[in-house]
């Protein structure tokens, strides 16, 4: 017998857990105020995330999938996206979204059940939340052999749970993006759970970074707390992909400190050692130490940063709350170019 | 000008409109080199080149998505499923983002794009290969569900389809692919997709079908024209949306009205039509609205599909025991 091929996984990490600094820095990390910007965004996440749930304990929105935890996930992901890129997320990907251009006061939308949360202003063929598990990725792959059909030099990144791991969307895009040589990078925010079903029960794979090797890319296994490798390693594959070097799956390892959703209680299935031990290791916590440690942040900062976020939070919130309601007759408006004849008869019947 | 058939007129609005709008990309499994298991896109690969004909992995949910992706980007992507039978991975994707993307982004993000699939029983294929669901597509808002009759509506449809702004599920008999012969034009002008066509004027009785049974349907009018009723038949051709008018017109004239599908009875598009008869013509029916459809079977394999797809005489019983009643 002959081995006739071999892979391995790398992984990378730049901060670990106590927020030591684990080889070099990335050249962009070198740039004080890029790293202050991340701390920034990660915080205004932080604190929208908590008001967005806030909002729902008190009847003001509808179920919201929080992203507690999760931050440095999706803000390296969007820190590392060019304007012209594409973003494909997922229902828990704020940390992109809001840098795509897209506002709070859209995704509280959205969450309080008005479809115009989606109708993005700024970032307009970004896709909207995709609830489906592991649907996303095929329209990555779609908008992908788009940019390459046009030989344009963008890229994609799609989001998705460690869950949609699982499902058959996710292999059949991972397929055809390695067959085509796509621009598109996959990202697996692997919080280790899938609602109530833990990591190690989804899959009998090593990582789920490997994944990538049967759809003939690379795939890397990122600290997904470290929010400084986590932008470097989509940067990264962002630049292959925009320059003809083919897409690559990134499985950023992080931990869901809050429930699935706002009509989960996660407390019936997660150890609590765990969630202790995981908040030890959390993003926020560890960039802040990091930038303490530098003499790049302190308590004045820090405090002037909180109320600035909450101010925009605040906004934010008053901006949702006073949105003029949609006309009953938009649940017809958008459904086709040309409303049918037929159609038009049940608009006319309709409580408008 | 040769006579074509209508698979042949699928290939020659596909070569028409990829000639015309570079944007147009078809994708599917076997449809490079090989032109499509039925042929369909016999020649447009040597044309118009891989880029344009692209032959992808063997995956059908990633046919579709593939298509929402483009279709967001301006592009106009022709999936080709090779049967109907193997649409079913799809659906998730058909149904929960093609149909729904205009919608869901207030306008935005929309999907003009085309799912073609041959569909029908009656050419003695193996298992899977032979089931008419069209109703299952007919049932979900946002979608447009079109099927074609001869060479002539497959091929306007068929432009109308690849020129709509929003998902269209093309379905393509295959059983009568290649029965008929018609000169087509190959003018590049559309028929209009929310119309039935009157095929045949007749003042006793409607006979309304759509896809391979128009062809049973209307040797079911012409034998009953020889016992000296006049059937006026109708090719629905839009299964979504419905074009209630024409058929509503058409009975009110005749008072009589026969529905004939291949697909399944129950929850049938025929059950639709009816419903919307009773609900705005009841006063012009002497009869009941009768059904001459497929069974709530699995479809049959091949030795016995003939007793499953309905029949000229089947057709021809049903219209004159309606004519019979009262």
């Amino acid at each position: 017998m002959t081995i006739i091929a071999e892979f391995s996984i790398e992984y990378l990490q730049c901060l670990d857990k106590n927020a030591n600094l684990v080889g070099d820095l990335p050249s962009f990390a070198k740039d004080n105020a890029q790293l202050i910007n991340l701390y920034e965004l990660m915080v205004l996440n932080r604190t929208f995330d908590t008001k967005a749930i806030n909002l729902q304990r008190t009847g003001k929105m509808g179920t919201y999938a929080s992203t507690l935890g999760q931050e440095a996930v999706f803000v390296g992901i969007g820190h590392a996206m060019k304007k012209t890129d594409v973003l494909v997320p997922y229902y828990r990907d704020y940390g992109a979204l809001l840098q795509r251009g897209a506002t709070m006061k859209q995704i509280l939308q959205y969450w309080g059940g008005d479809e115009r949360g989606s109708d993005y202003e700024e970032c307009r063929e970004d896709f909207p939340l995709c609830v489906p598990i592991a649907t996303q990725f095929l329209h990555a792959t779609g908008v992908a052999t788009a940019m390459k059909y046009r030989k344009q030099k963008r890229a994609v990144v799609a989001t998705g749970g460690e869950g949609a791991s699982s499902e058959g969307d996710f292999y059949e895009a991972l397929n055809v993006a390695g067959q085509w040589q796509l621009p598109v990078v996959f990202v697996i925010n692997n919080n280790q759970w899938a609602i109530s079903v833990a990591r190690q029960s989804q899959t009998g794979c090593q990582t789920i970074a490997q994944k990538a090797i049967a759809g003939g890319m690379p795939g890397i296994q990122v600290d997904g707390n470290d929010v400084i490798a986590m932008r470097d390693c989509v940067n990264q594959a962002l630049q292959a992909a925009r320059t003809g070097k083919g897409p690559t799956l990134i499985e950023a390892v992080t931990y869901r400190l809050c429930d699935h959703t706002t009509a989960d209680d996660a407390s019936r299935y997660v150890p609590k050692e765990d969630l202790d031990k995981a908040w030890q290791e959390e993003p926020i916590k560890r960039l802040q130490t990091y930038l303490e440690t530098e003499k790049l942040w302190d308590k004045n900062k820090e405090d002037a940063l909180i109320k600035q976020c909450q101010q925009q939070v605040s906004q934010a919130v008053e901006d949702y709350l006073n949105i003029e309601p949609q006309a009953v007759s938009a649940m017809f408006d958008y459904m086709y170019e040309t409303l049918p004849k037929s159609l038009q008869q049940q608009r006319g019947l309709a409580d408008l | 000008m040769a006579e074509i058939t209508l698979v042949e007129a699928v290939t020659q609005a596909l070569a028409y409109e990829m000639q015309r709008d570079e944007n147009v990309i078809l994708l599917g499994e076997d449809i490079g080199l090989n032109g499509g298991v039925f042929r369909a896109t016999d020649g447009l690969y040597k044309k118009f080149g891989a880029d344009r004909v692209m032959d992808t992995p063997l995956a059908e949910s990633m046919l579709a998505g593939l298509a929402i992706g483009m279709a967001a980007q301006g592009l106009k992507p022709v999936v080709e499923f090779q049967f109907m039978g193997f649409i079913y991975p799809a659906v998730d994707q058909l149904v929960n983002h093609a149909a729904r993307m205009r919608n869901r982004t207030r306008g935005r993000l929309t999907c003009p794009m085309v799912a073609r699939a041959p569909f029908g029983g009656g050419i003695h294929a193996p298992e899977h290969h032979s089931e008419s669901t069209e109703a299952m597509f007919a049932h979900i808002p946002g979608l447009k569900v079109i099927i074609p009759s001869s060479p002539a509506r497959a091929y306007g449809l068929l432009l109308a389809a690849m020129r709509d702004p929003d998902p269209v599920i093309f379905l393509e008999p295959k059983r009568i692919y290649r029965i008929v012969k018609q000169n087509v034009p190959d003018d590049g002008k559309a028929l209009p997709l929310e119309q039935c066509f009157v095929l045949r004027e007749g003042s006793d009785i409607t006979l309304i079908s759509w896809g391979a049974s128009m062809h049973e349907t209307l040797q079911a009018a012409t034998q009953l024209e020889q016992q000296g009723v006049s059937a006026e038949v109708i090719d629905v051709a839009s299964i979504k949306p419905l074009d209630m008018d024409t058929i509503l017109n058409s009975v009110a004239k005749t008072g009589r009205a026969v529905i004939i599908h291949e697909a399944a009875r129950s929850n049938g598009v025929g059950a639709e039509i009816t419903s919307v008869i009773n609900e705005s013509g009841l006063l012009s029916l002497l009869a009941p609205v009768q059904r001459v459809t497929g069974y709530d079977t699995v479809m049959p394999y091949m030795k016995l599909e003939k007793h499953y797809i309905p029949s000229v005489e089947k057709i021809v019983n049903s219209a004159i025991s309606t004519l019979e009643f009262a």
